[in-house]
Parts: C-alpha cells; sequence; structure tokens
C-alpha cells in the first residue's frame, strides 16, 4: 500500500527543509530589529535585503526545478517570466509614487513625463490597485508560458530544441524592453520606488516583513510542489521526462501534462520576480538577458535536480559566493568561478549536492539492508537504477 | 484537434461508392483493418500497399526479415507515423485511427510493446504499472488521485501474472532484460486494451522464459486481440496462429506456420533454404 | 585632405582655361564681391561666394576654399578680407599676397550656415566644372544638380560644349536640366525637356527636385511633373528593393558565416556548442593580434593582415576547438542539455579571459585598402567589404561542401554522425572524429571572426551577438543540412532587412524571432528537415 499522502509529501528532507526556513524567517528579523545596534548579535538591514533577494533566487530555482528536473523541460528563458513578475509589481511601485516624484505628476511615472507621454498607457491601467497587480503578476507570466508551451508541447518541440527557443523568446522580450517606446521605461527600467501598500520601502519593519513574506510565499510553493510531484502527476512528469512516448502510448495527453506544470512554473517565477523588485528597489530590461536565465538553470543543477530542495540550496550557495566574490580582489575571477561551476557540475556532480548526497546515503542503506538480510533472496543484489540523463 | 469519431463516419460515409475500392469498410466485421498503406521515409519505401485484416479475438504473428516495416506498420497502427497513402480502420471500420494521435488511439484500447522494452526506470514496478492501470488520465484526476484497495488488487493480480511479485518495490531501471520485458507486458495487460500489439516479446530471452511468454500470451489472447511480431520461429510455432509474413513492405505469404514457413518466397526472402 | 588638393590644383588649371583673359590684379568682379564678406550679413555672403565662383579670378578657389574650412577672416572695420593659412600666416584676399601690417583688432572668421554651405559646394561645382579629371567634372555636375544654382549656368555650358565624357556629359545634361526647372524665368517648354531628363535619372534627388516645383505651373508642366513624379517613384521603388536584396544578402551571409561552424558542431554532430560565439570571439581576436603585430614590425604588410589571420585564427579556434571536445564534450555525449550548461560555462571562461588578456573595451581592427571604400551601382551603394564578405562566405560555404563530399575526413565524418557504432565497425576511429569534426566547427567559426572583425566590434562580447542567431539560423534551415543552413540565413537576412523600413532595426528583430519560434512549432526539425526513423532516436 502506498503511504498517506501527507507524509509523502512531508519527508525528511523536506521537513528538514520547511523548519529551516521557518527559523530564518523569524530568526533574522528579530535579530535585525530587536537587537542592540552594536550587539553582536545584530543583523544589518543590509543582510535582510540580500537574504530576501536569495529567498526569491530560491523560489525561481524552484520553479525551474519542477519542469527541469521532472519533466526534463530545460527553459531558458525562466528569466522572462521572473521579469514579467517584477514589472508587474513594479508598475504597481511606479503608480505608488504618485506626485512625489521628480515631475510631481499625479498620473503618469516619472519616465512619462520625461518622454512626453500625453496620458498612461491603456496596459498601465489598474495598477493603482494593489490586487490587480497581484493578480497581473500570475497572469501575465503564466498566459505567456501558456501560449508558448501551447504551441510548442502541441508540436512536439523537445530538448534542446526547446532550450533554443525559450532563450530566444526572453531574448526577444529583452530587446522590446530596452525601447523607449514600449511604455516600460526602456534602458532604465522602473525604480525610485517610494511605498508598498502604505509603508515606506525603505524602512527596517518593510524590509523585514518582505523578507518574511518571500519565505512564506517559497514555503508555500515548495509545498504545492511536493504535492505535486508526490502524486501521480507527479509520477506522469517523471514518466513523461525518462520516456515521452512511452507515456503517449500509454494514452496519457503528454502536452496537457507538460502545459500545466509549465504554466505553474512561470506564476512561480512570477511570484518570485514580484517579491525581488521591492527588494531590490529596481527592475529594468537587464533581467530578460540570456545569461540570467541559464544562470539561474546552473543553481538548479548545482543544488541537485529533481530535489526541489536542491533547487533552493543551489540558489542560496551560488549566489552567497557571488555576492562573496564580486565584492573583493576575487572580482575579476569570479566568471571563471562561475564557467567551472558550470562544466564541472556537469562532469564531475551531475545530480548536484542534494542528489549526490541522497544516493550516498541510498547506497550506504542498500548495504546495511543487504547485510541484515544476509543474502536469503534471490538475485536481491541487482544494482540500483543508473541515474538517466534527463531530457 | 482531429476530427471525432461521429464526424469521421459521416464524411467518409458521404463518399462516393466507386471510390472506396476493395471491400467496403462498413460491412467489414474486421478489428483491424489496413488497406493499402504506403509510407516512404526520404524516398525509402518502408510500406508499400501493405494490406491486412485481423478479426476480433484472433492473435496473429507478423514475421519477415529486417526492413520489411514490421515496426512501421506498428507505427501507423499507433498513430506514431502517418500513412502517406492507405486505410487504417479499427472497430469494424468506425473509427480512423490514421486522424487520431498516438494518445486518442492507445485511450481507445490499443496497447502496444515495444520492440526495445521501454519501462519507466526511474519507478518501482508497482509504479509502472500503476501509471498503465485502466483509469481517467486527465490532468485533473492525476492531480487529485487517491489509492484505492480495487487498484491495489489489480496491480496485485497483475504481479502474479508476470511474476513480478518479488520485485515489486524494486525500481524498474534495475530489472534484468528478461524482468522488463515481462513489466511491459504487464504494464500492457493493466491497460485493459482490446487490441495488444507485441513487439519481439522474447528478444532476449531464455528458452523457458520464451515457452512461458507463449504461455502468458495464448492465456491473453483468450480475452483479448494480439498481433506479435517476432523473428523467433520456435516461439511463433509454439503460438500456433495464423502468421503474416511481410518482406519490402507488403504481404509476402499468410497462413498457418506450415504453409508459410513452407513458402517458396518465404524461404528465399527469410527462412534461408 | 589629399582629394582636397587635387581639387584644388585642378581648380587653378580650370580657372585659367575657363576665364581666359582676365589678368591678374585688375579690380573686377572678384575684387568687388570681396565687401559682402565683411557685412556679417549671410545673405550678403552668398552673393559674394555666387560672384568670386565666377568671377574667375585664380585667387578664387582658395578663397572659398578657407571660407569652407571657416579660415576667412573679415574686418568690419577696415573693410578687409584675410585668408588664413594652415600654417596661420595671414593673406591679403584681395591680392594673394602675405599680409605684412598689423592686423586689424576686430579680425572675425567669416560666418557660415547650412544655405550657405549649399551655395559654396555649387560654387566649388562651378570652379570644378572643367577639371581635367572626370572624375572631379562629374563629382561638380553632381554639385550643382544638388544646389541648382543658376548662377553657374554660363559656367555649366560653356562645360557641357567642351565636355567629350558620356557619363560626365550625361551628369551635365542633367545639371542644366535641374537648374531650368529651378529657374523661374525658363519656358514652360524648357521645363517640360528638363523634367523628361530629370526623370530619366529617376534617383531621389530628381525626385526632390521634381517635387520642389512650385504650385502655379503652366498645365502641361505640372502633367509633365506628376508623370515623372511617378516614373521616378517606381525606378525608386525598384531601386529600394534591390538595395533591400542586398542589405539582406550582405546580412544573410554574416548570419551564414557565423551559423555555418554550428551547421557542423549542431547540425552535423548533434553537440550543441553555446562557445560557439567565442570562436568567432577568438578569429576576430587572431586578426586584432596579427593586426598589431604588423603594425610594429611591418606596417608594408597590412593589406595582407587578412590573409595572413585566416589560417592563424582557423587553428587557434580549431585548437580551442579540439581541447573543449576533448576534455569536456566527450564526456557528455548522449546528454544534449548537460552539453549546453557545460559549454555555457566554457563561454563565460573564454570570455573572462580574452577581457583579462586584452581588456574589456572595442579593440581597433582596420580595413586593408581593399576592403575600404564602396562603389555605386545603379541607385546603391555597395561597401567593398561588405561585397567581399559576400564572396567570402560563398567561397567558404563551397570549401566546406566540397570537404565534406569529396575527402576521406568527410566520408568518415558523414559516416560516424549516420552510424556510429558501424563506422567503428568498420574501423573508423570515432573517437578522433568526433574532435576532429568538433574542430572543423570551431575552425570555421575562428575565420568567420576574421571577416566579422572587419564589419563589427571586436571586443569579448563579440560572439555573444551572434549566438542566438546562428541558432535560429541552423534549426531554422534545419538541422545537419548545410544547405538549410545557406537557404535558412539568406531568408532570415533578407525577410530582417524587408522588414526594417516599416518596423525598425529593433522590431523587424523581434519579428523575425517570433516568427521563428512560430515556424518551429510548426516544423520542429527546420525547413529542410530528414526524415524517417533514425532521428528520433
Amino acid at each position: 500500500m502506498k503511504s498517506h499522502p501527507l507524509l509523502r509529501l512531508l519527508d525528511r528532507d523536506s521537513t528538514l527543509f520547511l523548519v529551516l526556513l521557518g527559523a530564518f524567517a523569524i530568526a533574522i528579523p528579530v535579530l535585525n530589529l530587536l537587537m542592540p545596534d552594536g550587539s553582536f548579535l545584530h543583523i544589518s538591514t543590509y543582510f535582510v535585503s540580500l537574504f530576501g533577494k536569495y529567498v526569491c533566487y530560491g523560489l525561481l530555482a524552484l520553479s525551474i526545478d519542477l519542469i527541469w528536473g521532472y519533466v526534463g523541460i530545460l527553459s531558458l528563458g525562466h528569466g522572462a517570466f521572473f521579469a514579467l513578475g517584477g514589472y508587474a509589481m513594479g508598475m504597481y511601485l511606479m503608480r505608488q509614487i504618485g506626485t512625489r516624484g521628480v515631475y510631481a505628476n499625479p498620473i503618469l511615472p516619472d519616465f512619462m513625463v520625461f518622454l512626453n507621454y500625453s496620458e498612461l498607457p491603456v496596459f498601465w491601467y489598474g495598477f493603482n490597485s494593489f490586487a490587480y497587480a497581484a493578480l497581473m503578476v500570475l497572469l501575465v507570466p503564466g498566459l505567456l508560458a501558456f501560449v508558448f508551451g501551447w504551441f510548442a508541447f502541441r508540436s512536439r518541440v523537445t530538448g534542446v530544441y526547446l532550450s533554443i527557443i525559450t532563450q530566444a523568446m526572453t531574448y526577444a522580450l529583452l530587446l522590446a524592453f530596452f525601447r523607449n517606446n514600449f511604455g516600460f521605461g526602456g534602458n532604465n527600467g522602473l525604480t525610485d520606488f517610494k511605498d508598498i501598500l502604505g509603508f515606506n520601502i525603505q524602512s527596517d519593519g518593510t524590509r523585514n516583513a518582505l523578507l518574511v513574506i518571500s519565505c512564506l510565499m517559497l514555503g508555500l510553493c515548495f509545498l504545492l510542489s511536493r504535492a505535486i510531484v508526490t502524486s501521480k502527476f507527479g509520477m506522469v512528469l517523471v514518466a513523461i521526462r525518462d520516456a515521452e512516448s512511452r507515456t503517449r502510448f500509454l494514452g496519457y495527453r503528454v502536452e496537457a501534462y507538460k502545459l500545466f506544470v509549465f504554466t505553474l512554473s512561470a506564476c512561480m517565477a512570477g511570484i518570485a520576480g514580484a517579491l525581488y523588485v521591492p527588494q531590490v528597489g529596481i527592475i529594468n530590461p537587464g533581467e530578460f538577458a540570456p545569461a540570467n536565465s541559464i544562470e539561474a538553470v546552473i543553481w538548479v543543477a548545482v543544488g541537485g535536480r529533481g530535489t526541489l530542495t536542491g533547487a533552493v540550496l543551489g540558489a542560496f550557495v551560488v549566489n552567497y559566493a557571488k555576492t562573496f566574490f564580486t565584492s573583493g580582489f576575487l572580482a575579476p575571477y569570479w566568471l571563471f568561478m562561475l564557467g567551472g561551476l558550470f562544466i564541472g557540475t556537469t562532469l564531475l556532480m551531475p545530480r548536484g549536492i542534494i542528489g549526490t548526497y541522497n544516493a550516498w546515503r541510498a547506497g550506504r542503506n542498500e548495504v546495511l539492508e543487504e547485510n541484515a538480510k544476509s543474502a536469503a533472496l534471490e538475485d536481491g543484489s541487482a544494482p540500483s537504477a543508473p541515474p538517466r540523463a534527463a531530457e | 484537434m482531429t476530427a471525432t469519431i461521429p464526424e469521421t463516419i459521416a464524411e467518409t460515409s458521404a463518399a462516393p461508392a466507386p471510390l472506396r475500392k476493395k471491400i467496403d469498410r462498413q460491412t467489414t466485421s474486421a478489428l483491424l483493418y489496413l488497406d493499402g498503406i504506403s509510407v516512404s521515409f526520404d524516398g525509402f519505401k518502408a510500406l508499400n500497399e501493405l494490406s491486412f485484416i485481423i478479426e476480433p479475438g484472433e492473435m496473429r504473428a507478423i514475421i519477415g526479415p529486417n526492413g520489411a516495416g514490421k515496426t512501421t506498420m506498428m507505427d501507423c497502427i499507433t498513430g506514431k507515423t502517418r500513412p502517406d497513402s492507405g486505410d487504417v480502420f479499427y472497430q469494424a471500420g468506425t473509427i480512423d485511427l490514421s486522424l487520431l494521435d498516438e494518445t486518442e488511439i492507445a485511450s481507445l484500447g490499443i496497447g502496444r510493446k515495444f520492440q526495445k522494452p521501454t519501462v519507466f526506470e526511474m519507478h518501482t514496478v508497482e509504479d509502472n504499472l500503476l501509471l498503465a492501470l485502466k483509469n481517467d488520465r486527465s490532468v485533473r484526476s492525476a492531480l487529485f488521485w487517491k489509492s484505492s484497495a480495487d487498484q491495489e488488487k489489480r496491480i496485485d493480480q497483475v504481479l502474479d501474472t508476470t511474476r513480478l511479485k518479488g520485485v515489486r518495490t524494486r525500481v524498474a531501471g534495475g530489472l534484468s532484460h528478461g524482468q522488463k520485458q515481462w513489466l511491459e507486458i504487464g504494464m500492457l495487460l493493466a491497460q485493459e486494451p482490446k487490441l495488444l500489439l507485441v513487439d519481439e516479446p522474447v528478444a532476449g530471452m531464455t528458452d523457458v522464459e520464451t515457452m512461458q511468454t507463449a504461455e502468458l500470451l495464448k492465456e491473453i489472447n483468450q480475452t483479448k486481440t494480439v498481433v506479435v511480431v517476432e523473428h523467433d520461429m520456435a516461439f511463433v510455432r509454439e503460438l500456433g496462429v495464423k502468421v503474416t509474413c511481410l518482406h519490402e513492405g507488403s504481404v509476402l505469404a499468410e497462413g498457418s506456420i506450415d504453409q508459410v514457413s513452407t513458402d517458396d518466397r518465404v524461404v528465399e526472402v527469410y527462412l534461408g533454404r | 585632405m589629399r582629394v582636397f588638393s587635387d581639387r584644388l590644383i585642378a581648380l587653378v588649371f580650370a580657372i585659367g582655361m575657363l576665364v581666359g583673359g582676365i589678368g591678374i590684379g585688375h579690380a573686377g568682379p572678384y575684387e568687388d564681391a570681396l565687401a559682402g564678406f565683411t557685412t556679417d550679413e549671410f545673405s550678403d555672403t552668398a552673393d559674394s561666394v555666387t560672384a568670386v565662383a565666377t568671377s574667375g579670378s585664380p585667387l578664387a578657389p582658395a578663397l572659398i576654399a578657407a571660407l569652407q574650412d571657416g579660415r576667412l577672416l573679415y574686418s568690419a572695420k577696415d573693410k578687409k578680407v584675410f585668408i588664413k593659412t594652415a600654417d596661420d600666416k595671414l593673406l591679403d584676399a584681395e591680392t594673394g599676397k602675405p599680409f605684412d601690417g598689423t592686423p586689424p583688432d576686430d579680425i572675425d572668421p567669416v560666418r557660415v550656415n547650412n544655405r550657405l554651405r549649399g551655395v559654396i559646394d555649387a560654387a566649388n561645382g562651378a570652379l570644378t566644372l572643367m577639371a581635367p579629371n572626370p572624375n572631379h567634372r562629374y563629382e561638380a555636375a553632381q554639385a550643382v544638380f544638388k544646389s541648382r544654382e543658376a548662377a553657374v549656368l554660363p559656367a555649366l555650358d560653356k562645360a557641357l560644349a567642351a565636355e567629350t565624357n558620356a557619363k560626365v556629359k550625361k551628369a551635365l545634361t542633367e545639371a542644366r536640366a535641374a537648374i531650368t526647372i529651378a529657374a523661374e524665368d525658363s519656358s514652360a517648354a524648357d521645363k517640360v525637356a528638363a523634367i523628361a531628363v530629370v526623370s530619366a535619372r529617376g534617383d531621389q534627388d530628381s525626385m526632390a527636385l521634381i517635387e520642389s516645383l512650385p504650385a502655379n505651373q503652366p498645365p502641361e508642366v505640372a502633367a509633365a511633373a506628376k508623370a515623372a513624379s511617378a516614373k521616378i517613384q517606381r525606378t525608386l521603388a525598384l531601386w529600394n528593393t534591390v538595395q533591400n536584396l542586398w542589405y539582406g544578402l550582405s546580412l544573410g551571409s554574416v548570419l551564414l558565416l557565423a551559423a555555418i561552424g554550428l551547421a557542423i558542431t549542431f547540425g552535423v554532430m548533434g553537440v550543441i556548442n553555446m562557445a560557439h560565439g567565442e570562436m568567432v570571439m577568438l578569429g576576430a581576436y587572431v586578426t586584432y593580434v596579427v593586426q598589431e603585430l604588423i603594425r610594429t614590425k611591418n606596417p608594408a604588410l597590412f593589406d595582407y593582415s587578412l590573409a595572413i589571420a585566416l589560417p592563424l585564427a582557423f587553428l587557434v579556434a580549431a585548437a580551442v576547438g579540439i581541447l573543449i571536445e576533448r576534455t569536456v564534450i566527450r564526456f557528455l555525449y548522449g546528454r544534449p542539455l548537460e552539453t549546453l550548461l557545460a559549454t555555457w560555462g566554457i563561454s563565460l571562461v573564454l570570455q573572462q579571459a580574452v577581457r583579462g588578456t586584452f581588456g574589456p573595451t572595442n579593440k581597433e581592427v582596420g580595413n586593408p585598402t581593399w576592403m575600404s571604400g564602396a562603389f555605386d551601382l545603379g541607385g546603391i551603394l555597395i561597401t567593398y567589404n561588405r561585397l567581399w564578405i559576400i564572396v567570402f562566405t560563398g567561397i567558404v560555404f563551397v570549401a566546406l561542401l566540397g570537404m565534406l563530399r569529396f575527402t576521406r575526413l568527410g566520408l568518415e565524418m558523414r559516416a560516424v554522425t549516420q552510424n556510429r557504432s558501424m563506422a567503428a565497425a568498420v574501423g573508423i576511429r570515432t573517437a578522433r572524429i568526433d574532435a576532429l569534426t568538433f574542430g572543423l566547427g570551431s575552425g570555421i567559426a575562428g575565420i568567420a571572426g576574421v571577416a566579422l572583425s572587419q564589419i563589427d566590434n571586436v571586443s569579448p562580447n563579440l560572439g555573444q551577438g551572434y549566438i542566438i542567431d546562428s541558432f535560429m539560423v541552423v534549426v531554422f534551415g534545419g538541422v545537419g543540412n548545410l544547405w538549410g543552413t545557406l537557404v535558412g540565413a539568406l531568408t532570415l537576412g533578407i525577410a530582417n532587412k524587408f522588414l526594417e523600413p516599416f518596423a525598425g532595426a529593433v522590431l523587424a528583430k523581434i519579428a523575425i524571432l517570433v516568427c521563428i519560434i512560430l515556424f518551429i512549432q510548426k516544423r520542429p526539425r527546420g525547413m529542410f528537415a530528414l526524415k524517417g526513423r533514425a532521428i528520433e532516436a
């Protein structure tokens, strides 16, 4: 018999992950707000924002792992969904500035006044409402992913072809958002935000609240992803990853499964982007750069794809390394390290940190079990399945 | 996406009678009806005006040399390849398979076992069977699926039939070649299809396993229609059913194993003197 | 500067012929005209320029050249005009002799505005109309055609009578027709005849000329103008198409050059190499290094720099390619997505290595003389570097095709890609062929870099700009098919250039990307797809 769904959902790793995430979400604000400035235990506001940023990256990595690790769809354009979510949030924040902008126009954001817009473009309507913006955060990336995926999966574009066209998609958006007349601030993007839901975006309280909300969203999305991958739906996803055509012959509508999870993943990436923007204070077209998307993929690879926890871990590890190395005298060597990380992970540790650890642990358990059973069973020494390259 | 079944019937029955050569599909009782199928890949004719009929409840063995078009024929029936010309009809001519895709064809009750055993290597044996088990294939039902005693019972039955009970929780990728073949047959059974297409089920099996497989297929044939593609003549003889020999994409000979194996042309191109 | 001094000498000569009897030193139209420069009014200056140009004074060319360069000075108080020489000496404009008094304290350059520049060009035109070099005369006629300065008419008629060169004569006739059309006092019949001449010319300038006709024309002139305008419009549309085709061909050849190496590594081997663009970049940097060495060691060889760089770029890129294949890619065969990530990592490393060695800024790579300049072909301007790149691309394509078809290596490459285990069974060392094929693809990317260094900025990011486009070309054309790559590149190049006038460069690019995304979804295997079971594996 199958174990209870809740038990499958919350296995050892997942519980540990959620406990750690919760601990951070409580400890960091406490240490930042309650500890006196000079105290040994005080955490700077800079660190709060930095950690908040990592949490958003973790959510982006989670969304990539859901489709790459479990269905084998390598999206090199997930940065686009992240950025679109970010822009939706940025538009809300822009409209909150109101008359406090340089040009003090109550309706038009500064860049529009500067570019001689006479009125607000239609697609900016409604963004003064947070609820509407929040809806758009989900809807815009979700819709793009749905339309894109509908075309792609229906015509069975798979593997590297899909990767290349997702990259072309984010590249096209990059070019578009760089244009001034596209209505999103062109080169400079959206910035100079003042407040969010009436709270000053720069204040310590808001920053801590944003961190806690980010952790909460990451936790929720993680639980949702776990629920999906441990359900029969998740089994079908893995079946598609390992033998797509076989799954079709079993009567599963592969494109529907892919489309559902791809759209969901894009929505998660959108949420990550929306939480990211108020914490870093800017969104610009650079977020659409193909290099960003592919870098997010390597977080997942480093942490271990197909593990969910690994994706988040990878995002934290790689980004912490990036923060650490790009700020010191090692800065010129960071790209060497990042490049080396791409090469090394794929060559030496294709299962990533968590995957390698799990394999090691499984191997040890198997040996223990073997010893216990003392080879009573026939052909019991069949090796466990070799890891298949996910495609 | 593709025409629904009733439309198909209306559409083709409206076609003027002279256009329908040979047997009228409306009057055929055949479960599977292939007429004049041709498929070419870059000039190479994989199938050339292939025609044959499988009656409901029948078991048919297909033999033929490499490149005779056996696998391409399977591809045409299961929707993997679209025929360039010709008709593929199912269930007494009521359904035009050439208009449907793999998923739709599978859900009509046509199950297929591949030449190279293809199981879901990362899933356990029982999960492989669970995925194959006949039930709602929609995204929604997969998301909200719960295990039930009924399904467990079905899986147990199939595990019994295919003698895989001992490896129930083992990952499929770790099975032996023969076990994978049996698992794939088990998955076919779990699907509860009306028509089974079985491509080289005994390749790589020991003689004992081969005979066991023949027994299993005969057992299955008691309730379902089966088409077996196989090179192993001893196995085909053991099945003891009507044999069709393909050569260069069309039927070379058809009849009992004794008739076919003594046919001069079959001996010439396939069996050897 | 050289062209200018040529012209100056020619002018002095021409003026002598043109004015014949008028001697030096007499007070004449030249001397009278000088006063106009001292009033600081543009209209006076313009009149004076025309007067000087038609005066026939041998000093006129120097004076107009000085005016053009802002070296013509005047003193309003003394009513005197001076020419400042390049070495800062003052000449008296009236005599052309060095001025040896104290310069007046209110000395200032004569100001020039845009209208005046037109007048100056026309004046230069008038002065050059009888230059001995037919090219100079042709240019002068063109200048007159554009300026339509009526004052040039006497000089023009004289030049027309003396002209023997057919091309120049045609240009002079057109120039005369332009003046006739522009002049208000010419008769209707003259205008109609002139319009016919101009409409036969059929370019943008003729169009502008006919459009510039005031509305109150006699009916026959208006009708002729309308017909001519329509005719020119058609000619222009035709040339516009030809020009778009040419630009498209040019862009297509660049795309092909960048993608053709990828057609080998991705198309033939199935290895997705995200560091392909960096191979192109390496080729461009090899060109830079070769040119730097030539500049410092033996500048005379500069025109041969590309010929020297080509084999070197091929070898360097091929060597790097083989190194990558042997150390990374061969461990990842059958895992395309991981290959993609690993080669992306390689591209980061290569970029950073080049950035560290040569610095992040653009490097100056010069055009050899045979690649600089341009010529006119009908209504379009063709630059030599674009032309050579198209020719070069063609050569590379044919050579590669021939290599794959007719050499032993090509045969073995095709064998390995079609059936690896069978190839191994007949004794082909597949690992060696893999490395060589990858080296070949990379080497071709390297020589693409040599060509692209001629038209693009040589910086560490050079390759990044091409990688997405290259993949689009290969995927669009159909994987594993060099002809598909050719057709794909040219189609994309031409489509892009035809879209640009409507949508602008960026939107055209976006539109093309979107089209390809849709196209791939319609035909996932590209235009020239291989069919059959083999590709499913």
